[in-house]
Protein backbone atom coordinates (compact mmCIF):
# COMPACT_ATOMS: atom_id res chain seq x y z
CA UNK A 1 0.00 0.00 0.00
CA UNK A 2 1.70 3.17 -0.94
CA UNK A 3 1.67 6.75 0.62
CA UNK A 4 1.53 8.80 -2.19
CA UNK A 5 -0.17 7.61 -5.13
CA UNK A 6 -0.92 10.19 -7.83
CA UNK A 7 -3.38 8.86 -10.84
CA UNK A 8 -3.61 10.01 -14.10
CA UNK A 9 -3.05 13.67 -12.82
CA UNK A 10 -3.06 16.29 -15.92
CA UNK A 11 -2.13 20.25 -15.06
CA UNK A 12 -2.43 22.45 -17.61
CA UNK A 13 -0.94 26.69 -17.98
CA UNK A 14 -4.93 28.62 -17.61
CA UNK A 15 -6.21 28.71 -21.27
CA UNK A 16 -2.25 27.26 -22.35
CA UNK A 17 -0.63 23.90 -23.13
CA UNK A 18 -0.99 20.79 -20.91
CA UNK A 19 2.02 20.61 -17.87
CA UNK A 20 1.70 17.35 -17.12
CA UNK A 21 0.13 14.67 -18.92
CA UNK A 22 -1.78 12.12 -17.44
CA UNK A 23 1.39 11.68 -14.68
CA UNK A 24 0.81 8.52 -12.36
CA UNK A 25 2.99 7.36 -9.71
CA UNK A 26 3.48 5.51 -6.28
CA UNK A 27 5.48 6.69 -3.32
CA UNK A 28 5.19 3.55 -0.41
CA UNK A 29 6.09 4.84 3.22
CA UNK A 30 9.80 5.23 3.66
CA UNK A 31 10.42 4.94 0.00
CA UNK A 32 12.23 7.44 -1.91
CA UNK A 33 11.38 8.34 -5.55
CA UNK A 34 13.33 9.99 -7.74
CA UNK A 35 11.56 12.84 -10.49
CA UNK A 36 13.78 13.46 -13.18
CA UNK A 37 13.54 14.91 -16.37
CA UNK A 38 14.96 18.26 -18.21
CA UNK A 39 13.99 21.85 -17.66
CA UNK A 40 10.04 22.22 -17.86
CA UNK A 41 9.62 17.86 -17.97
CA UNK A 42 7.20 18.61 -15.22
CA UNK A 43 8.89 17.20 -12.46
CA UNK A 44 8.67 20.31 -10.26
CA UNK A 45 5.09 20.67 -11.07
CA UNK A 46 4.31 17.64 -9.68
CA UNK A 47 5.58 17.88 -6.20
CA UNK A 48 3.94 21.29 -6.13
CA UNK A 49 0.51 19.97 -6.97
CA UNK A 50 0.95 17.43 -4.24
CA UNK A 51 1.91 19.94 -2.13
CA UNK A 52 -1.18 21.89 -2.99
CA UNK A 53 1.63 25.18 -4.10
CA UNK A 54 0.76 25.14 -7.97
CA UNK A 55 0.95 29.06 -9.02
CA UNK A 56 -2.38 30.28 -9.71
CA UNK A 57 -1.69 30.75 -13.45
CA UNK A 58 -2.06 26.57 -13.45
CA UNK A 59 -4.86 24.43 -12.54
CA UNK A 60 -5.47 21.02 -12.46
CA UNK A 61 -7.70 19.19 -15.41
CA UNK A 62 -7.80 15.62 -13.99
CA UNK A 63 -6.68 12.71 -11.82
CA UNK A 64 -6.75 12.07 -8.36
CA UNK A 65 -3.53 12.30 -5.47
CA UNK A 66 -3.91 10.29 -2.90
CA UNK A 67 -2.30 10.80 0.42
CA UNK A 68 -2.66 8.11 2.63
CA UNK A 69 -5.45 6.55 0.90
CA UNK A 70 -7.58 10.11 0.74
CA UNK A 71 -7.45 12.39 -3.05
CA UNK A 72 -6.71 15.54 -1.53
CA UNK A 73 -7.72 17.35 -5.01
CA UNK A 74 -11.54 16.51 -3.77
CA UNK A 75 -11.25 17.47 -0.31
CA UNK A 76 -12.09 20.91 0.50
CA UNK A 77 -9.36 23.81 0.52
CA UNK A 78 -9.02 24.63 3.82
CA UNK A 79 -8.68 20.60 4.82
CA UNK A 80 -6.25 19.81 2.21
CA UNK A 81 -3.98 22.33 3.60
CA UNK A 82 -4.54 21.12 7.29
CA UNK A 83 -4.28 17.30 5.91
CA UNK A 84 -0.94 18.48 3.95
CA UNK A 85 0.41 20.80 6.90
CA UNK A 86 0.33 17.75 9.21
CA UNK A 87 1.99 14.89 7.21
CA UNK A 88 3.75 16.77 4.55
CA UNK A 89 6.85 19.04 4.07
CA UNK A 90 8.96 20.85 1.49
CA UNK A 91 12.52 21.21 1.11
CA UNK A 92 13.11 23.93 -1.06
CA UNK A 93 15.78 24.58 -3.87
CA UNK A 94 17.03 27.44 -2.96
CA UNK A 95 18.22 28.10 0.85
CA UNK A 96 19.09 31.72 -0.11
CA UNK A 97 15.82 32.56 -0.12
CA UNK A 98 13.72 29.68 1.44
CA UNK A 99 14.33 31.00 4.76
CA UNK A 100 12.53 34.69 5.66
CA UNK A 101 15.29 37.43 6.01
CA UNK A 102 12.93 39.00 8.61
CA UNK A 103 12.70 36.07 11.25
CA UNK A 104 14.97 34.37 13.34
CA UNK A 105 15.95 30.99 13.11
CA UNK A 106 14.01 29.50 15.85
CA UNK A 107 10.58 30.99 15.08
CA UNK A 108 11.10 29.86 11.45
CA UNK A 109 11.62 26.10 12.78
CA UNK A 110 8.81 26.00 15.12
CA UNK A 111 6.49 28.09 13.89
CA UNK A 112 4.48 25.33 12.41
CA UNK A 113 4.88 22.94 15.32
CA UNK A 114 3.51 25.99 17.37
CA UNK A 115 0.78 28.11 15.56
CA UNK A 116 -0.70 25.41 13.22
CA UNK A 117 -0.04 21.68 15.74
CA UNK A 118 -0.68 23.41 19.13
CA UNK A 119 3.27 22.70 20.79
CA UNK A 120 4.18 24.54 23.50
CA UNK A 121 6.98 27.21 22.61
CA UNK A 122 9.49 25.33 24.83
CA UNK A 123 8.72 22.18 23.61
CA UNK A 124 8.91 23.29 20.34
CA UNK A 125 12.18 24.95 20.52
CA UNK A 126 13.99 21.88 22.58
CA UNK A 127 12.97 20.16 19.32
CA UNK A 128 14.28 22.43 17.40
CA UNK A 129 17.49 22.22 18.89
CA UNK A 130 17.82 18.32 18.54
CA UNK A 131 16.81 18.83 14.97
CA UNK A 132 19.34 21.49 14.55
CA UNK A 133 22.13 18.70 16.30
CA UNK A 134 20.71 15.89 14.53
CA UNK A 135 21.85 17.67 10.88
CA UNK A 136 25.38 18.52 12.80
CA UNK A 137 25.09 22.44 13.19
CA UNK A 138 27.94 23.61 15.32
CA UNK A 139 26.43 25.84 18.53
CA UNK A 140 22.62 25.35 17.82
CA UNK A 141 21.69 27.84 20.43
CA UNK A 142 23.19 30.63 18.54
CA UNK A 143 21.92 28.94 14.94
CA UNK A 144 18.67 29.60 16.58
CA UNK A 145 18.96 33.12 17.59
CA UNK A 146 20.52 33.95 13.83
CA UNK A 147 19.16 35.89 11.48
CA UNK A 148 19.54 33.62 8.10
CA UNK A 149 21.79 35.97 6.24
CA UNK A 150 24.44 35.22 9.11
CA UNK A 151 24.87 31.80 7.99
CA UNK A 152 25.93 30.51 4.72
CA UNK A 153 24.33 28.18 2.33
CA UNK A 154 25.26 25.59 3.35
CA UNK A 155 23.81 25.86 6.74
CA UNK A 156 20.89 27.58 5.64
CA UNK A 157 20.14 24.17 3.36
CA UNK A 158 20.44 22.23 7.17
CA UNK A 159 18.11 24.25 8.39
CA UNK A 160 15.54 23.89 5.66
CA UNK A 161 16.19 20.04 5.93
CA UNK A 162 16.03 20.26 9.67
CA UNK A 163 12.63 22.83 9.49
CA UNK A 164 11.47 20.49 7.20
CA UNK A 165 11.69 17.20 9.37
CA UNK A 166 10.43 19.05 12.31
CA UNK A 167 6.99 17.50 12.68
CA UNK A 168 7.62 14.18 11.46
CA UNK A 169 6.16 14.33 8.19
CA UNK A 170 5.27 11.14 6.63
CA UNK A 171 6.33 12.88 3.17
CA UNK A 172 8.73 15.29 1.96
CA UNK A 173 8.88 16.89 -1.43
CA UNK A 174 12.89 18.08 -1.87
CA UNK A 175 12.58 19.90 -5.02
CA UNK A 176 16.81 20.03 -6.49
CA UNK A 177 17.68 20.55 -2.68
CA UNK A 178 21.20 20.51 -4.38
CA UNK A 179 21.43 22.47 -7.19
CA UNK A 180 22.04 25.81 -5.56
CA UNK A 181 25.05 24.48 -3.40
CA UNK A 182 28.52 24.09 -4.59
CA UNK A 183 29.71 20.67 -5.40
CA UNK A 184 31.14 19.91 -2.21
CA UNK A 185 28.41 20.90 0.08
CA UNK A 186 26.03 19.16 -2.56
CA UNK A 187 27.60 15.96 -1.12
CA UNK A 188 26.84 16.39 2.61
CA UNK A 189 24.05 17.95 2.13
CA UNK A 190 22.85 14.28 -0.34
CA UNK A 191 24.13 12.41 2.79
CA UNK A 192 22.22 13.99 5.40
CA UNK A 193 19.16 14.22 3.37
CA UNK A 194 19.62 10.27 2.91
CA UNK A 195 20.36 9.60 6.51
CA UNK A 196 17.48 11.72 8.25
CA UNK A 197 14.94 10.20 5.62
CA UNK A 198 16.34 6.88 6.76
CA UNK A 199 16.14 7.11 10.19
CA UNK A 200 12.84 8.89 10.44
CA UNK A 201 11.16 6.68 7.83
CA UNK A 202 9.51 9.22 6.07
CA UNK A 203 8.50 9.01 2.19
CA UNK A 204 10.12 11.57 -0.25
CA UNK A 205 9.99 12.87 -3.76
CA UNK A 206 13.37 13.95 -5.05
CA UNK A 207 13.22 16.46 -8.11
CA UNK A 208 16.57 16.21 -9.60
CA UNK A 209 17.94 16.64 -12.82
CA UNK A 210 20.84 15.05 -11.83
CA UNK A 211 20.72 11.30 -12.10
CA UNK A 212 24.10 10.45 -10.42
CA UNK A 213 22.07 11.52 -7.41
CA UNK A 214 19.02 9.24 -7.95
CA UNK A 215 21.43 6.37 -8.07
CA UNK A 216 22.88 7.64 -4.57
CA UNK A 217 19.30 8.63 -3.03
CA UNK A 218 16.61 7.01 -5.05
CA UNK A 219 15.10 3.31 -4.46
CA UNK A 220 12.46 4.17 -7.81
CA UNK A 221 12.59 6.74 -10.16
CA UNK A 222 10.15 8.01 -12.93
CA UNK A 223 11.46 9.99 -15.88
CA UNK A 224 9.43 12.88 -17.21
CA UNK A 225 9.54 14.18 -20.95
CA UNK A 226 7.08 17.06 -21.71
CA UNK A 227 4.74 16.23 -18.32
CA UNK A 228 4.67 12.86 -19.47
CA UNK A 229 6.28 9.89 -17.61
CA UNK A 230 8.15 7.90 -20.30
CA UNK A 231 9.71 5.14 -17.58
CA UNK A 232 8.63 4.25 -14.52
CA UNK A 233 11.64 2.12 -13.06
CA UNK A 234 13.64 0.78 -9.66
CA UNK A 235 16.74 2.90 -9.82
CA UNK A 236 18.76 -0.91 -9.80
CA UNK A 237 16.90 -2.62 -12.76
CA UNK A 238 17.00 1.49 -14.54
CA UNK A 239 20.85 1.96 -14.21
CA UNK A 240 20.96 -1.52 -15.52
CA UNK A 241 18.97 -1.50 -18.47
CA UNK A 242 16.83 2.00 -19.11
CA UNK A 243 13.53 0.72 -21.19
CA UNK A 244 12.81 3.59 -22.82
CA UNK A 245 15.03 5.22 -25.60
CA UNK A 246 14.72 8.28 -24.76
CA UNK A 247 15.44 7.59 -20.61
CA UNK A 248 18.93 5.64 -22.27
CA UNK A 249 20.04 8.65 -23.94
CA UNK A 250 19.17 10.75 -21.01
CA UNK A 251 21.53 7.90 -18.81
CA UNK A 252 24.28 8.38 -21.51
CA UNK A 253 24.50 11.81 -21.60
CA UNK A 254 24.95 12.11 -17.87
CA UNK A 255 28.77 12.99 -17.51
CA UNK A 256 30.97 10.41 -16.49
CA UNK A 257 33.79 11.11 -12.99
CA UNK A 258 35.39 7.93 -13.59
CA UNK A 259 36.14 8.86 -17.89
CA UNK A 260 36.23 12.93 -18.25
CA UNK A 261 38.17 12.42 -21.61
CA UNK A 262 35.09 10.62 -23.04
CA UNK A 263 33.19 14.14 -23.61
CA UNK A 264 29.67 15.25 -23.89
CA UNK A 265 27.36 12.91 -25.18
CA UNK A 266 23.85 14.94 -25.69
CA UNK A 267 20.48 13.27 -25.97
CA UNK A 268 20.30 12.81 -30.24
CA UNK A 269 18.12 14.79 -32.19
CA UNK A 270 16.39 11.55 -33.35
CA UNK A 271 15.49 9.80 -30.07
CA UNK A 272 14.01 14.05 -29.13
CA UNK A 273 12.23 13.98 -32.42
CA UNK A 274 10.63 10.39 -31.61
CA UNK A 275 9.96 10.93 -27.58
CA UNK A 276 8.33 14.08 -29.23
CA UNK A 277 6.38 12.04 -31.44
CA UNK A 278 4.90 9.47 -28.58
CA UNK A 279 3.99 12.45 -26.80
CA UNK A 280 1.68 13.96 -29.90
CA UNK A 281 0.07 10.61 -30.44
CA UNK A 282 -0.35 10.20 -26.68
CA UNK A 283 -2.33 13.26 -26.46
CA UNK A 284 -3.66 12.90 -29.65
CA UNK A 285 -5.80 9.71 -28.53
CA UNK A 286 -6.93 11.26 -25.76
CA UNK A 287 -8.47 13.74 -27.60
CA UNK A 288 -9.86 11.21 -29.53
CA UNK A 289 -11.17 9.84 -26.66
CA UNK A 290 -12.56 12.60 -25.01
CA UNK A 291 -14.07 13.56 -28.74
CA UNK A 292 -15.56 9.92 -28.12
CA UNK B 1 44.88 42.81 5.71
CA UNK B 2 42.22 42.96 2.57
CA UNK B 3 40.02 41.59 5.43
CA UNK B 4 40.67 45.21 7.81
CA UNK B 5 40.31 47.09 4.82
CA UNK B 6 37.47 45.36 3.80
CA UNK B 7 36.19 46.18 7.32
CA UNK B 8 36.80 50.11 7.37
CA UNK B 9 35.15 50.48 4.35
CA UNK B 10 32.54 49.38 5.98
CA UNK B 11 32.46 51.23 9.21
CA UNK B 12 32.96 54.73 7.15
CA UNK B 13 29.46 53.49 5.76
CA UNK B 14 28.14 53.49 8.91
CA UNK B 15 29.71 56.26 10.33
CA UNK B 16 28.39 58.29 7.32
CA UNK B 17 25.22 56.67 7.58
CA UNK B 18 25.31 57.24 11.37
CA UNK B 19 26.17 61.00 10.67
CA UNK B 20 23.37 61.62 8.37
CA UNK B 21 21.12 59.62 10.32
CA UNK B 22 21.61 61.76 13.11
CA UNK B 23 22.03 65.56 11.53
CA UNK B 24 18.20 64.81 10.18
CA UNK B 25 16.91 63.64 13.20
CA UNK B 26 18.55 66.25 15.18
CA UNK B 27 17.05 69.07 12.76
CA UNK B 28 14.03 67.52 13.16
CA UNK B 29 13.56 66.74 16.65
CA UNK B 30 14.76 70.63 17.05
CA UNK B 31 11.37 71.54 14.78
CA UNK B 32 9.06 69.04 16.77
CA UNK B 33 9.92 70.71 19.82
CA UNK B 34 9.92 74.24 18.56
CA UNK B 35 6.33 73.30 16.66
CA UNK B 36 5.10 71.26 19.86
CA UNK B 37 6.21 74.41 22.28
CA UNK B 38 5.39 77.16 19.38
CA UNK B 39 3.94 79.74 22.19
CA UNK B 40 6.21 79.89 24.70
CA UNK B 41 9.57 79.23 22.34
CA UNK B 42 8.62 81.74 19.99
CA UNK B 43 10.04 85.26 21.18
CA UNK B 44 6.95 87.63 19.57
CA UNK B 45 3.22 86.94 18.94
CA UNK B 46 3.53 85.85 14.69
CA UNK B 47 0.61 88.02 13.98
CA UNK B 48 1.30 90.73 15.83
CA UNK B 49 2.27 93.89 13.44
CA UNK B 50 3.93 97.02 13.72
CA UNK B 51 4.07 99.28 10.86
CA UNK B 52 7.15 101.05 12.49
CA UNK B 53 9.48 97.75 12.70
CA UNK B 54 8.81 96.91 8.75
CA UNK B 55 11.20 95.11 6.73
CA UNK B 56 13.74 95.00 9.52
CA UNK B 57 16.96 92.94 8.70
CA UNK B 58 18.26 89.93 10.28
CA UNK B 59 20.61 90.55 13.66
CA UNK B 60 24.39 89.85 11.84
CA UNK B 61 22.76 93.07 9.31
CA UNK B 62 23.03 96.93 10.09
CA UNK B 63 19.74 98.12 11.39
CA UNK B 64 18.69 94.99 12.97
CA UNK B 65 16.64 95.58 15.91
CA UNK B 66 17.54 94.13 18.94
CA UNK B 67 14.99 91.09 19.73
CA UNK B 68 13.84 90.05 16.08
CA UNK B 69 16.61 87.33 15.13
CA UNK B 70 15.69 87.08 11.90
CA UNK B 71 13.81 90.38 10.77
CA UNK B 72 10.65 91.30 10.36
CA UNK B 73 8.25 91.11 7.33
CA UNK B 74 6.58 94.17 5.19
CA UNK B 75 3.99 94.47 8.11
CA UNK B 76 6.36 94.57 10.55
CA UNK B 77 5.68 90.62 12.55
CA UNK B 78 8.52 88.75 13.39
CA UNK B 79 9.83 86.26 10.87
CA UNK B 80 11.75 83.95 13.78
CA UNK B 81 8.42 83.67 15.70
CA UNK B 82 6.02 82.84 12.15
CA UNK B 83 9.05 80.37 10.70
CA UNK B 84 8.25 78.41 14.49
CA UNK B 85 4.32 78.51 14.21
CA UNK B 86 4.35 77.54 10.37
CA UNK B 87 6.50 74.31 11.31
CA UNK B 88 3.11 73.19 13.33
CA UNK B 89 1.36 73.45 10.19
CA UNK B 90 4.14 71.72 8.30
CA UNK B 91 4.61 69.18 10.51
CA UNK B 92 1.08 68.36 11.55
CA UNK B 93 0.69 67.72 7.99
CA UNK B 94 3.88 65.73 7.57
CA UNK B 95 3.22 63.16 9.89
CA UNK B 96 -0.78 62.99 9.80
CA UNK B 97 -1.06 63.26 6.37
CA UNK B 98 2.58 61.18 5.56
CA UNK B 99 1.48 57.96 7.72
CA UNK B 100 -2.45 57.95 6.32
CA UNK B 101 -1.09 57.96 2.88
CA UNK B 102 1.57 55.01 3.98
CA UNK B 103 -1.46 53.00 5.81
CA UNK B 104 -3.75 53.25 2.48
CA UNK B 105 -1.37 52.83 -0.28
CA UNK B 106 0.20 50.13 1.36
CA UNK B 107 -2.28 48.17 2.35
CA UNK B 108 -3.87 48.69 -1.80
CA UNK B 109 -0.36 47.34 -2.61
CA UNK B 110 -0.03 44.68 -0.33
CA UNK B 111 -3.43 43.54 -1.38
CA UNK B 112 -2.71 43.61 -4.78
CA UNK B 113 0.82 42.35 -5.36
CA UNK B 114 0.06 39.32 -2.68
CA UNK B 115 -3.27 38.33 -3.62
CA UNK B 116 -2.94 39.29 -7.25
CA UNK B 117 -6.27 38.20 -9.51
CA UNK B 118 -8.58 40.09 -9.72
CA UNK B 119 -7.98 42.46 -6.77
CA UNK B 120 -4.47 43.32 -8.86
CA UNK B 121 -6.24 44.03 -11.78
CA UNK B 122 -9.24 46.57 -10.34
CA UNK B 123 -6.24 47.51 -8.22
CA UNK B 124 -3.92 48.43 -10.63
CA UNK B 125 -6.14 49.86 -13.31
CA UNK B 126 -7.31 52.41 -10.69
CA UNK B 127 -3.30 53.48 -9.96
CA UNK B 128 -2.87 53.49 -13.53
CA UNK B 129 -6.24 55.95 -14.02
CA UNK B 130 -4.86 58.24 -10.77
CA UNK B 131 -1.79 58.89 -12.60
CA UNK B 132 -2.13 60.37 -15.31
CA UNK B 133 -4.07 63.20 -12.95
CA UNK B 134 -1.62 66.03 -13.02
CA UNK B 135 -1.32 66.36 -9.29
CA UNK B 136 -0.93 69.89 -8.67
CA UNK B 137 -4.05 70.58 -10.32
CA UNK B 138 -5.68 67.61 -8.71
CA UNK B 139 -4.99 68.80 -5.45
CA UNK B 140 -6.14 72.20 -6.35
CA UNK B 141 -8.97 70.93 -7.82
CA UNK B 142 -9.72 69.08 -4.44
CA UNK B 143 -9.34 71.85 -2.14
CA UNK B 144 -11.77 74.00 -3.80
CA UNK B 145 -14.23 70.81 -3.13
CA UNK B 146 -13.08 70.54 -0.02
CA UNK B 147 -12.68 74.19 0.93
CA UNK B 148 -9.66 75.04 2.44
CA UNK B 149 -8.32 73.71 5.49
CA UNK B 150 -5.71 71.02 7.52
CA UNK B 151 -8.09 68.63 7.12
CA UNK B 152 -8.63 69.46 3.46
CA UNK B 153 -4.80 69.30 3.11
CA UNK B 154 -4.47 65.97 4.40
CA UNK B 155 -7.12 64.72 2.38
CA UNK B 156 -5.53 65.99 -0.72
CA UNK B 157 -2.71 64.52 0.06
CA UNK B 158 -4.23 61.18 1.18
CA UNK B 159 -6.00 60.73 -2.39
CA UNK B 160 -2.88 62.00 -4.74
CA UNK B 161 -0.26 59.97 -3.16
CA UNK B 162 -1.53 56.79 -2.59
CA UNK B 163 -0.07 55.17 -5.49
CA UNK B 164 3.27 56.08 -4.79
CA UNK B 165 2.68 53.68 -2.12
CA UNK B 166 0.49 51.39 -3.68
CA UNK B 167 2.57 50.96 -6.49
CA UNK B 168 6.21 50.15 -4.64
CA UNK B 169 4.79 48.12 -2.10
CA UNK B 170 2.46 46.05 -4.84
CA UNK B 171 5.62 45.36 -6.29
CA UNK B 172 7.52 44.16 -3.70
CA UNK B 173 5.14 41.75 -2.67
CA UNK B 174 4.89 40.02 -5.57
CA UNK B 175 8.58 39.62 -5.18
CA UNK B 176 8.60 38.34 -2.33
CA UNK B 177 5.34 36.03 -2.86
CA UNK B 178 7.53 34.12 -5.08
CA UNK B 179 10.07 33.75 -2.66
CA UNK B 180 10.30 29.77 -1.69
CA UNK B 181 9.95 30.74 2.27
CA UNK B 182 6.17 31.35 1.50
CA UNK B 183 6.12 28.27 -0.51
CA UNK B 184 7.46 26.59 2.79
CA UNK B 185 5.00 28.68 5.08
CA UNK B 186 2.30 27.45 2.54
CA UNK B 187 2.82 23.82 3.01
CA UNK B 188 3.02 23.90 6.44
CA UNK B 189 -0.76 24.99 6.41
CA UNK B 190 -1.07 28.73 6.68
CA UNK B 191 -3.63 30.96 5.54
CA UNK B 192 -2.90 33.38 3.09
CA UNK B 193 -3.89 36.23 5.48
CA UNK B 194 -1.20 34.68 7.63
CA UNK B 195 1.12 34.63 5.10
CA UNK B 196 0.74 38.29 3.74
CA UNK B 197 1.20 39.64 7.89
CA UNK B 198 3.23 37.36 9.05
CA UNK B 199 5.87 36.63 6.51
CA UNK B 200 5.11 39.21 3.31
CA UNK B 201 4.33 42.43 5.15
CA UNK B 202 7.62 42.57 7.65
CA UNK B 203 9.78 42.36 4.36
CA UNK B 204 8.43 45.32 3.50
CA UNK B 205 8.69 47.56 6.49
CA UNK B 206 12.01 48.81 5.58
CA UNK B 207 10.91 49.63 2.15
CA UNK B 208 7.70 51.31 3.79
CA UNK B 209 9.77 53.31 6.30
CA UNK B 210 11.81 54.91 3.71
CA UNK B 211 9.15 55.81 1.44
CA UNK B 212 7.41 57.07 4.52
CA UNK B 213 9.96 59.72 5.16
CA UNK B 214 9.77 60.76 1.48
CA UNK B 215 5.89 61.15 1.86
CA UNK B 216 6.40 63.34 4.96
CA UNK B 217 8.73 65.64 3.07
CA UNK B 218 6.61 65.70 0.12
CA UNK B 219 3.51 66.48 2.66
CA UNK B 220 5.64 69.19 3.42
CA UNK B 221 5.90 70.57 0.22
CA UNK B 222 2.65 69.96 -1.03
CA UNK B 223 1.30 71.83 2.05
CA UNK B 224 3.57 75.04 0.88
CA UNK B 225 2.77 75.02 -2.56
CA UNK B 226 -1.24 75.22 -1.63
CA UNK B 227 -0.54 77.72 1.15
CA UNK B 228 1.72 79.40 -1.35
CA UNK B 229 -1.87 79.90 -3.89
CA UNK B 230 -3.27 80.66 -0.54
CA UNK B 231 -5.65 77.33 -0.16
CA UNK B 232 -4.12 76.39 2.77
CA UNK B 233 -5.46 76.73 5.75
CA UNK B 234 -7.11 80.37 7.19
CA UNK B 235 -4.64 83.08 6.02
CA UNK B 236 -4.38 84.60 9.01
CA UNK B 237 -2.13 81.51 10.66
CA UNK B 238 1.48 81.68 9.42
CA UNK B 239 2.96 78.66 7.45
CA UNK B 240 5.88 78.74 5.51
CA UNK B 241 4.03 78.84 1.52
CA UNK B 242 2.01 81.62 2.79
CA UNK B 243 5.41 83.28 4.32
CA UNK B 244 6.95 82.46 0.73
CA UNK B 245 4.50 84.07 -0.90
CA UNK B 246 4.25 87.13 0.93
CA UNK B 247 8.13 87.47 0.84
CA UNK B 248 8.37 86.71 -3.15
CA UNK B 249 6.56 90.59 -3.48
CA UNK B 250 9.44 92.08 -0.86
CA UNK B 251 11.96 90.41 -2.37
CA UNK B 252 14.36 92.87 -3.47
CA UNK B 253 13.87 94.89 0.14
CA UNK B 254 13.95 92.06 2.65
CA UNK B 255 15.32 89.18 0.85
CA UNK B 256 15.18 87.10 4.55
CA UNK B 257 11.10 87.35 4.20
CA UNK B 258 11.46 84.70 1.60
CA UNK B 259 14.53 82.99 2.20
CA UNK B 260 14.33 81.61 5.62
CA UNK B 261 10.72 79.98 5.14
CA UNK B 262 12.78 78.40 1.91
CA UNK B 263 16.03 77.20 4.25
CA UNK B 264 13.46 75.73 6.54
CA UNK B 265 11.21 73.78 4.26
CA UNK B 266 14.80 72.69 1.89
CA UNK B 267 16.04 71.30 5.73
CA UNK B 268 13.19 70.02 6.58
CA UNK B 269 12.13 68.28 3.40
CA UNK B 270 16.06 66.81 3.08
CA UNK B 271 15.92 65.62 6.40
CA UNK B 272 12.97 63.46 5.72
CA UNK B 273 14.66 61.64 3.04
CA UNK B 274 17.93 61.44 4.50
CA UNK B 275 15.82 60.13 7.89
CA UNK B 276 14.36 57.07 6.15
CA UNK B 277 17.72 56.11 4.04
CA UNK B 278 19.71 56.49 7.62
CA UNK B 279 17.04 54.22 9.49
CA UNK B 280 17.05 51.60 6.75
CA UNK B 281 20.76 51.21 6.53
CA UNK B 282 21.20 50.49 10.57
CA UNK B 283 17.76 48.84 11.49
CA UNK B 284 17.25 46.76 7.90
CA UNK B 285 18.36 43.16 8.65
CA UNK B 286 19.43 42.09 5.61
CA UNK B 287 22.19 44.84 5.18
CA UNK B 288 23.21 44.87 8.41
Amino acid sequence: MSYLSIRNLSVRLKGGPPLLRRVSLDVGPGEVRGLVGESGAGKSMIGKAVLGILPPSVEVTGGEILLDGADLLGLPPKDRRRRIGATCALIPQDPLTALNPSHRIEPQITDRLVNILGWTRAAARARARDLLEEVHLPDPERVLRAYPHELSGGMRQRILIASAFAAEPKLIVADEPTTALDVTVQKQILKLIREMQARHGTALVFVTHDLGVVSKVCQHLSVLYAGMVVEDARVADFFAAPRHAYSAALLAATPKYTDPDAGLNPVPDAVIDAVRAEVAAFDAAWARRGAA
Amino acid sequence: MADAKAMDGRSMIRRRAGLRLWLSAGWLSILCLAALFAPWVAPHDPLAQDLFLGRMPPFWMAGAEPGYWLGTDSLGRDVLSRLIHGARVALAVALIAGTITCLVGATLGLLAGFLRGWVDIVISRLIDIWMAFPPVLFSILLIAVLGPGLVSIIIAIVVIDWTRFARVVRAEAMAQGAMDYVASAQVAGRGRIGIMLREILPNLLPTMGVLLTLEMGIAVIVEAILSFVNLSISTDDPTWGSMIAEGRTAIHQAWWVLVFPLIALFLTVLSFSQLGEGLKDRFDPVLR
